[in-house]
């Protein structure tokens, strides 16, 4: 619909004095940032990924609505050969990409563009690769897609073959991962053509439940309902993206009914939210942990003796209490208990100054100095990490051991606390990606994070712990990673490389008129099943 | 009187190209880098974050990267951003209009309450109407921005529910904004209501932004009239019997106006700073907020050349103040 | 002007002319409100540890978000409220005043000192020395000062200690052009050629006979500054650059209770209340100055 006409429907509405709604069903989220943009591939920023790739974009795999499983997406079926190397997907006939101003697909979606929205991200000769200086793909270089894929084949219009040079399990839940939405190429040859290839990242053209309207930079992104969604249609006609930064103006928002449902509220407005009549509060846990990683290698917090020691001399309870407000819970394994092969037979290292004291005198270790790390900002697994060392600070003076804390600007915490030499246990977080084990173990635990700019901050290389991982990321058979992750998550707890602290819980308040709403665990924001009730 | 102007504009170019250096170089102090901050909680190997740097252009030297700064800036090109990889120019150009007519419906407000009121008070200097409006006005130029903005939207948008708590338009809106300004937008959308909702959402920022300008005008207004009504002139008009109206509207008004529009013209600077606050309160998408936002993502592009794009505003307008002042006062030109 | 004049001391002038400032500045009313106000400021901040009822710092982990004493739900402890961690309102606002004052005259020393050094070398020298350092001023006039602040904090790191030398840098341009302009104005007068004649070194005649001859406007914009430093600290910490929690400072208590505007109007009333009292009689202390020192408008 053209915006003159649609301008023209909504005035005679407002002069007729009917009431809108009846008309049409527009849902109002009040989101937290602006996008980086509208293509997901280039940006890493969950708010990116909701306004981009969950709302106009669909993948091969999708996860299921509300877990972590991998589901059939844009490939209906896939087959994986013996030896986990060759991944053939079946595509979806009849999957028809959105009609934009100055571009109307005249075909559905086939494996052209498949092998379009891999190849660029990864070949630095593909002209879509660096289509707007200084993009660069983040998540395709991270999850090392580029070693990972082989080659890319087109076996006919709707058969893709992908070959990996390694067996890898989780490269499954990798491709349903937002930066490996499928876009359009018939899209981006017009766009060429025109030589307006900026444009794929300001209007962009997939086969999702929404379809892009507009954006006002900073204030508003309009969607309406793809009509022709492949899957279950949208039961709201019009969704709205009211973009809010601040907190409590999204709840003053919400009260006034400005919008329906708002991400990330403070800890401290939940009191309001469930005294509000008008108001419901939906949580779930976080695909998250917060953590104090110490530096294995230098003493004495070499010794494992010494890590438990201060494991069972800080008070986990009163951290949960006094920073999350409530809204989280104590940490006991490096992976969310909502992710499969959680351990949970596994027991926490107890509060317990006095066994503390007596296992650091036995350690040899007296009147130890060391340094506790706080992040500047706040983190979605970590409401203040400055309020929490204090805490951690009062508890360790109870031991005999004097902490002292030290932050640095964000940018160069991060960097600081992969060096090898760090001198102190840093305080840091993970927020999961695709909710395969493997992202929170390898990424941040195994042997091959270690190093300088590495995600493993407390430089633990524990060979049977890394072989494990190796092992359980060539098998495909979920029964069999999950009980090698359950025995690595025991290995973890034995030699505590950290002290984990806490998994965030994920609050969403919304409108009580609201249906439908899935709070996913991955934190994304999806709109395809919600519905205004009267 | 061309003269004038270019060397008013010649004087300028050191300046501004001193304004280039501030800017470029503030931005490469910056603790922190954009590759890491990118990176988040991941990490990046040295190999990756020195590839990136290059890829970026971080890694050569600072003097070639500001004299490619320069160059760049010839041909107009502000560079892009690093987060959102889009022209520097094109996101300020789109955000600008909103701070523009915030400032400016902010401006317009100060001068006309601001004058009048100065005027006012001078002609009834000491009644009671000349205590209370001085009082008021140390008041409001006394006042912290961000806090009376916070009183105001507990009262008028919590308690009294009358107007909106942030944004620009009612989200039961939707046109085109060509001109980007939403109270000339709406009018040209021609849907009946848009214009009231664009005007309900500004009234608020529009009133904090202007307390500390409208403050200041009306003091400087009145203490210009009292010296005006003092010079000589004056006293002989009125010596002559020409009615006291006709002597404060004719006489004493037109040359006290001078100072006052150098001081309105002043307060665009101080607007700019308000603006930071204002839109950081009201939620305003302009480019006081894209600022602070930047700093804190350490977006180089965006800082230098954003501070760049303000502080060249800022000297425009304070050299179209000066050639007014020029124009309207002879003598300034030939000093 | 009378013979007898010529035949007082130093000393008397001194007192005369002070006898005179006063007697000035008391006959506005305003300056002299704004003049007790501010010496109770002082008092306060100087004895907060005897007055605040509470440490500014302590939990009360069983009084969170306590009303004012006049409201329902009021506890007796607790005068202003508490916060929302339990913490008395009353104190940290008696503690912050040593904030906002230390803030105040911290960055007009500051800003007074390196304005005054760099004016009076400008105006001395002259030539291009005069040319590049009021360039340099130029050119940090030129940035909206907020926002030049905001970008040195960000370079310094967010704290109190760096925010103020951010604010300080911020504003002593204008010391240095007020010094600048004066020292122009002065340097050909005959008692500087005369004590020139005599043998006075530059320093001492930059700074022992020119500048005490144009103290009067950078008193005036001393106090302007001293206001508008507790205004622009207390910006920085609301934006999360100035002082950091738990520190007291006013406007570093505003952002944290910026969460609670809906929920408990006292924690964001009153920090924002003492800024605006204590800044408004500043002024009120400012505008008495100048019309006393200032005898061009003494006369309109």
């Amino acid at each position: 619909m053209s915006v003159l006409t649609r301008s023209l429907m909504a005035a005679s509405i407002i002069a007729l004095g009917t009431a809108a709604p009846a008309l049409s069903k527009t849902f109002v989220y009040c989101s937290e940032a602006s996008p980086e943009g509208f293509d997901p591939a280039p940006y890493t920023s969950g708010t990116t990924f909701d306004a981009a790739a969950h709302t106009v974009f669909n993948r091969l795999t999708e996860f299921k609505k509300g877990g972590t499983e991998v589901e059939p997406g844009l490939a209906e079926s896939w087959d994986v050969s013996d030896d986990g190397l060759e991944y053939t997907f079946h595509l979806r006939p009849g999957v028809k990409f959105h009609s934009v101003d100055g571009f109307t697909p005249t075909r559905e979606m086939n494996a052209d563009d498949v092998i379009f929205s891999f190849e660029r991200q990864g070949d630095a000769e593909n002209p879509w690769h660096q289509y707007i200086p200084g993009v660069t793909y983040e998540y395709y270089s991270a999850m090392e897609m580029a070693d990972l894929i082989a080659s890319i084949d087109k076996v006919d219009d709707m058969t893709v073959k992908i070959t990996l040079s390694r067996p890898e399990a989780p490269f499954i839940a990798n491709i349903a991962m937002p930066f490996m939405s499928i876009m359009s190429k018939e899209y981006a040859d017009t766009l060429a053509e025109n030589d307006n290839m900026a444009q794929m990242n300001n209007v962009p053209v997939g086969t999702g439940p929404f379809q892009f309207v507009a954006y006002q930079q900073d204030a508003v992104i309009r969607y309406k309902k793809n009509a022709d969604y492949w899957g279950t249609a949208p039961k709201i006609d019009d969704l709205v993206f009211a973009i809010t930064p601040e907190a409590s103006v999204r709840l003053q928002r919400l009260q006034a009914n400005e919008c329906q449902l708002m991400p990330y509220p403070s800890p401290a407005d939940l009191e309001t939210v469930r005294n509000d009549d008008n108001l419901k509060l939906d949580h779930q846990p976080g695909l998250n942990v917060a953590y104090m990683a110490y530096n294995t290698t230098m003493a004495p917090f070499d010794d494992v003796n010494v890590r438990k020691a201060i494991n069972k001399a800080i008070n986990k309870d009163a951290i949960i209490d006094a920073v999350f407000q409530g809204a989280g819970e104590v940490a006991k394994n490096p992976i969310p208990p909502t992710m499969w092969s959680y351990n949970d037979a596994i027991e926490d290292d107890s509060y317990d100054p006095e066994a503390a004291k007596q296992m650091l005198a036995d350690a040899g270790v007296e009147n130890l100095d060391m340094k506790i790390w706080a992040m500047p900002v706040q983190r979605p697994y970590m409401p203040n990490a400055r309020r929490t060392a204090e805490m951690m600070q009062e508890d360790l003076s109870k031991v005999g051991v004097n902490a002292e804390i030290v932050s640095y600007e964000w940018g160069e915490y991060l960097q600081r606390s992969t060096e090898v030499d760090r001198d102190g246990a840093v305080i840091m977080g993970w927020t999961g990606d695709n909710g395969d084990p493997d992202n929170f173990l390898s990424v941040l635990l195994s042997c091959a994070a270690t190093g300088e700019g590495g995600s493993n901050r407390s430089q633990w290389c524990d060979e049977e712990f890394s072989d494990l991982l190796a092992q359980a990321k060539q098998t495909t058979d979920q029964a069999e990673r999950t009980k090698l992750y359950e025995q690595a998550q025991v290995i973890f707890k034995e030699q505590a490389p950290w002290l984990t602290i806490a998994h965030s819980v994920q609050y969403v308040p919304m409108q009580k008129n609201v249906e439908g709403f899935v709070i996913s665990p991955l934190g994304d924001f999806t709109f395809e099943t919600v519905d205004l009730v009267d | 009187m061309i003269r004038f102007i270019f060397n008013k504009l010649l004087y300028l170019v050191p300046t501004l190209l001193g304004i280039t250096i501030v800017a470029f170089g503030f931005v490469r102090v910056l603790p922190g880098d954009p590759v890491t901050l990118l990176a988040g909680e991941r990490g990046i190997s040295p190999e990756r974050h020195a590839q990136l740097s290059a890829q970026l252009g971080f890694d050569r030297p600072i003097w070639e990267q500001y004299f490619d700064f320069l160059v760049r800036l010839a041909h107009g090109d502000f560079g892009n951003s690093l987060v959102t990889k889009k022209p520097v120019l094109d996101e300020f150009l789109t955000l600008f209009p909103a701070t523009l007519e915030l400032a400016f419906c902010a401006i317009v407000l100060a001068t006309l309450i601001g004058v009048p009121v100065g005027v006012l008070a001078a002609i009834k200097r000491g009644s009671w109407f000349d205590q209370i409006s001085m009082t008021a006005a140390l008041v409001g130029f006394s006042m912290p921005i961000f806090w009376w903005g916070l009183l105001l939207i507990i009262f008028f948008s919590g308690t009294l529910g009358w107007t909106p708590v942030s944004g620009r338009m009612s989200l039961m809106f939707y046109f085109d904004t060509p001109t980007g300004f939403m109270l000339i937008d709406s009018l040209l959308s021609g849907q009946s209501g848009a214009f009231r909702s664009a005007l309900s959402h500004l009234v608020l920022p529009a009133i904090v932004l202007a307390t500390i300008p409208l403050a200041v005008i009306a003091r400087q207004t009145r203490s210009a009239m009292l010296e005006v009504m003092g010079e000589d002139y004056v006293r002989t008009a009125r010596a002559k019997g020409l009615p006291a109206k006709r002597v404060v509207m004719v006489h004493a008004l037109r040359n006290a106006m001078v100072p006052v529009i150098t001081t309105i013209g002043l307060q665009v600077g101080l607007l700019m700073a308000g603006a930071i606050l204002t839109e950081t309160i009201f939620s305003w998408p302009g480019v006081g907020k894209w600022m602070i936002d930047s700093i804190s993502r350490r977006d180089y592009p965006v800082v230098q050349s954003g501070l760049l794009l303000i502080a060249g505003m800022v000297m425009i307008v304070n050299l179209l103040v000066d050639l007014t002042y020029g124009f309207i006062n002879p003598r300034i030109r030939h000093k | 002007m009378s013979d007898t004049s010529l035949q007082l001391t130093d000393g008397q002038i001194r007192r005369k002319m002070i006898a005179d400032f006063w007697f000035d500045f008391r006959r506005n009313k305003g300056a002299v409100v704004g003049l007790c106000v501010f010496t109770l400021l002082v008092l306060v901040a100087i004895f907060a540890p005897l007055v605040a009822p509470h440490s500014a710092t302590l939990q009360y982990r069983d009084a969170l978000l306590v009303p004012p004493f006049w409201s329902d739900g009021a506890d007796p402890r607790f005068l202003l409220g508490t916060d929302a961690v339990g913490r008395d309102v009353l104190s940290r606002l008696i503690f912050g005043s040593r904030y906002s004052l230390f803030i105040g005259v911290v960055v007009v020393l500051v800003a007074l000192t390196g304005g005054i050094i760099l004016g009076l070398i400008a105006g001395y020298c002259g030539k291009w020395v005069d040319t590049v350092i009021m360039r340099v001023m130029d050119i940090i006039l030129a940035f909206p000062s907020l926002l030049l602040a905001l970008v040195l904090v960000a370079i310094l790191g967010p704290g109190l200690t760096n925010a103020m030398i951010a604010i300080a840098i911020v504003y002593q341009p204008h010391f240095a052009r007020l010094t600048r302009a004066a020292v122009m104005g002065e340097k050909n007068r005959e008692y500087v050629t005369a004590a020139r004649l005599a043998g006075a070194g530059p320093l001492r005649l930059m700074f022992k006979t020119i500048l005490p001859n144009c103290l009067a406007p950078l008193i005036v914009q001393a106090t302007l500054s001293f206001s508008s430093a507790v205004l622009d600290a207390a910006a920085l910490g609301f934006l999360g650059m100035g002082a950091q929690p738990p520190a007291p400072e006013w406007g570093t208590m505003l952002a944290e209770a910026r969460e609670f505007i809906l929920r408990a109007w006292w924690v964001v009333t009153f920090p924002g209340l003492a800024i605006l009292i204590s800044v408004l009689a500043i002024n009120l202390m400012g505008d008495g100055l100048r019309d006393a020192l200032d005898p061009k408008l003494k006369r309109s």
